[in-house]
């Protein structure tokens, strides 16, 4: 079976990580973002990763090398050379998608969730048809009107402006409408963004920008040709800061369900953490809740972190306290440092002790002298 | 003989200097340790024929001001008396109403201090200029140069540059007069009074010419109007250009205290002086004890972990508690205080018996003058500016609680308050 993770350009939300590594292959929980899609594709029988990229990276391509040798599977690459929208890298693998009758999948790059990939394929061969799209709920916030009584019925969806929406029958899946960022409230049933279809559906997309939202699924729909699946469990899109580490969070606490022993616990770990056993921690360390320690990171001594993820190499030096950020690979923060409200390090990044970080964006290869009181990026 | 006489206001003045001023009065802050007076004391004390030093000033006698006056007075060897005014009588009015008290025992000059300044105190060398510049009944203001733009924060003196007679005073003009400044130091002979008594006597009968004419030092009681005097405007200004006045000038360091970042500032000046006065004071790396960094105080009693980093400027006040992986810099952390591990407190006074949990950091923001300027003094900041605090000294006033984790930047926090989270550029009531 095969698969198609759109995985784009140059990752311009997630910098300044990106800057330094092509956005599949910054780890999230430890291991590159990619690989927890693929892992689990594989899991499902994928035997063949098609990578849509617009950009072409050749660690991108050295890691795929790697990664086909280790899975036992093929990961191609497909390069638009302009951009093709969200549908037009399907038309651009056409042929790697068609050489047989199986269906395939296809992913946004910068989903995280309980990749429910075997159950989407037993729901789509169950049902027959063109296309699978899977869903999640979202919750609905009451609107905030200070005044009247008029307005108490209004509910908004999380970010209307932002999503495809579903309308569909929830006993068999079936779609009856989908609709790209509606304006008004429609349902909150929203995208998460990962499909399966069948080969044939490849005849509704021709080799130009397109998009699979606006274009391809509202007439899908109308044909009964596509059906929904709701997700269980967490879904995070990654894809900028913020929500890598809401992200992280959400992993951590599933991680704590499912496979308890990869965390760590003891005198000094609070909640969900996550530590390489190639880390190196110090004495009276309080680390956690919801901490990623990437491979050879050393914390020194009284350093306390809470939802932050460290990346490769990095090295936090003592007392420092660390709040919401994530520490970029070998980067060194200095003693008695305080880093909080999403402040995120690029690669070899040093910050000189005793500073203040509050939501500051450095760039790689930069050296911290002065506090950042108030957000802003360090180029 | 000789004596001095420091002028140590009063609760009205020095509110620049809340809240720390809600529980000592001002000129009994420690600076570099000891009270900010102890310092004026130790350079009067050093003077051969000191016999008595005079405090004026009209705080209501208290508990603190008394028992400094006698350990002084043991320390020192010499006679340190309180004369308190009935009313803020200004510079001069307090040493013209307390001239008997002044002059008894015939000194033949005597000393002038404000309490509130940070200096070397030269005052050999302005004896020495005294009696080196022909009249020995002149009167000595001791000078130092500011920068054009500051010094127009100051009183200003023009000086004949050959025998440096002060030839023009202003206090604080509103365009440049000259980069020489009053330090708030004088050395006067009893002659001073005479100038005085004319002015008083001016005054009164100009009172009895204007009854209703308001004048803002007295808030408009007229009954001692005539009483308070202000010895920069009222008496500089006339006898300036008439062959009385001189002007000592000094390189030695010299900073007004005035808010807390100044106290700050001129402790730095005098720890830094401490090597050749008092070496003794200053704290060394010692098995089992702190990381000492620059010039640091520590008091005896202090128990201070020996992973944590002190300095450079710091002062550790008496039973201070100092847990493991500390770091203080330019800071001053008054008796009783405890900063619990892993805390970071930079530019900042933490108040008498409060606490700063683990991991905590409070921080200021340094108003020094600028280093690259020799003649740059301390900015006399306004609080507010364009509607938001200016940054500046954090200071957690005393009984003060800072949780553990948070950040509190820039701040103020009065006296007795627990805090629950993180503030910034805020006073917190």
């Amino acid at each position: 079976m095969k698969a198609l993770i759109l995985v784009g350009g140059y990752g311009t939300r997630l910098r300044p990580l990106t800057l330094s590594v092509p956005k599949p292959l910054v780890e999230f929980a430890n291991k590159p973002i990619l690989l927890h899609q693929v892992e689990a594709l594989v899991k499902a029988g994928v035997d063949h990763v098609i990578l849509a990229v617009s950009y072409m990276s050749d660690l991108l391509e050295r890691e795929m090398r790697v990664q086909e040798e280790r899975l036992g599977i093929k990961i191609s690459l497909s390069h638009e050379k302009e951009p093709l929208g969200t549908a037009g890298p399907l038309a651009l693998a056409r042929e790697l998608l068609t050489d047989n009758d199986e269906p395939f999948f296809v992913l946004n790059s910068d989903v995280i969730c309980d990749f429910p990939f075997e159950d989407m394929l037993k729901f789509h061969k169950h049902h027959g048809r063109e296309g699978t799209i899977s869903l999640r709920a979202v919750r609905l916030q009451p609107a905030r009107s200070p005044t009247s009584a008029v307005c108490s019925q209004v509910t908004k969806v999380e970010e209307p402006s932002k999503y495809g929406v579903v309308v569909y029958e929830a006993e068999n899946g079936r779609i009856h409408r989908f609709v790209e960022k509606p304006q008004v409230f429609v349902s909150n049933k929203i995208n998460a963004g990962m499909y399966i279809f069948s080969p044939s559906m490849l005849k509704r997309i021709q080799l130009r920008p397109t998009s699979i939202e606006k274009e391809i699924f509202p007439l899908m729909a109308e044909e009964n040709h596509l059906y929904a699946m709701e997700l269980q469990g967490f879904w995070m899109d990654i894809g900028q800061p913020k929500d890598f580490l809401t992200g992280m969070c959400m992993y951590l606490q599933s991680v704590r369900q499912t496979a308890p022993d990869r965390l760590t616990t003891g005198t000094g770990f609070l909640g969900n953490v996550l530590v390489d056993p190639t880390a190196v921690i110090g004495q009276n360390c309080t680390i956690g809740p919801n901490v990623t320690i990437g491979a050879g990171v050393v914390l020194e001594d009284g350093v306390r972190i809470k939802r932050c993820t460290v990346l490769k190499g990095s090295r936090v030096r003592s007392h420092s306290w660390l709040e919401s950020c994530i520490v970029g690979w070998s980067s060194s923060v200095g003693q008695w440092v305080r880093m909080e409200n999403v402040t995120v390090l690029g690669e070899d990044v040093i910050v000189n002790d005793e500073l203040y970080l509050n939501g500051a964006n450095v760039l790689p290869h930069k050296s911290i002298t002065d506090s950042v009181p108030e957000p802003r990026i360090i180029m | 003989m000789l004596k001095a006489v420091i002028l140590i206001g009063g609760p009205q003045k020095g509110t620049r200097f809340r809240p720390l001023s809600f529980e000592v009065p001002k000129p009994l802050f420690p600076v570099a340790g000891v009270p900010m007076l102890q310092h004026h004391i130790e350079a009067c004390a050093k003077v051969p024929n000191m016999k008595e030093i005079l405090l004026i000033g009209f705080y209501q006698s208290n508990e603190e001001l008394t028992r400094f006056m006698i350990s002084a007075q043991q320390e020192f060897k010499i006679s340190i008396r309180y004369l308190q005014e009935y009313a803020a009588l200004g510079t001069g009015g307090g040493i013209y109403h307390f001239r008997d008290q002044i002059l008894s025992g015939g000194p033949e000059a005597f000393f002038i201090m404000n309490a509130d300044v940070c200096s070397e105190f030269p005052l050999c060398e302005m004896l020495h200029f005294q009696k080196e510049h022909g009249d020995p009944s002149s009167l000595v203001i001791l000078g130092t140069t500011a920068n054009r733009k500051q010094s127009m924060n100051y009183g200003c003196i023009v000086e004949n540059q050959e025998t440096n007679e002060v030839l023009h005073y202003v206090e604080k003009p509103s365009t440049f007069v000259s980069d020489i400044i009053n330090c708030g130091i004088y050395l006067f002979t009893p002659e001073i009074f005479q100038h005085i008594g004319a002015v008083f006597q001016k005054n009164q009968q100009d009172m009895l010419l204007y009854p209703y004419e308001g004048d803002d030092l007295t808030n408009g009681n007229g009954w001692h109007r005539a009483e308070a005097i202000r010895l920069e405007q009222d008496i500089f200004t006339a006898l300036a250009g008439q062959g009385k006045l001189y002007v000592y000038k000094t390189p030695a360091f010299w900073s007004q205290i005035k808010s807390a970042g100044s106290a700050i500032y001129a402790s730095r000046l005098y720890l830094n002086q401490y090597h050749k006065t008092h070496k003794e004071r200053l704290a060394t790396n010692k098995d089992g004890g702190p990381r000492i960094s620059g010039n640091v105080y520590v008091h005896p009693t202090a128990n201070i972990d020996p992973t944590a980093v002190l300095g450079p400027n710091v002062s550790i006040g008496t039973g201070v508690t100092i847990g493991a992986g500390v770091r203080v810099r330019e800071s001053i952390i008054l008796h009783g205080a405890t900063l619990q591990d892993h805390s970071c407190v930079l530019n900042c006074i933490v108040g008498w018996d409060s606490s700063v949990g683990k991991w905590a950091r409070v921080e200021g923001t340094p108003s020094d003058p600028n280093p690259n300027d020799p003649y740059a003094k301390i900015d006399s900041e306004t609080l507010f500016r364009d509607g938001k605090l200016t940054p500046s000294i954090t200071i957690l006033g005393c009984n003060v609680t800072i949780p553990a984790e948070v950040i509190i930047l820039n701040s103020i926090v009065l006296p007795h308050k627990d805090l629950n989270r993180s503030f910034k550029n805020q006073i917190i009531l």
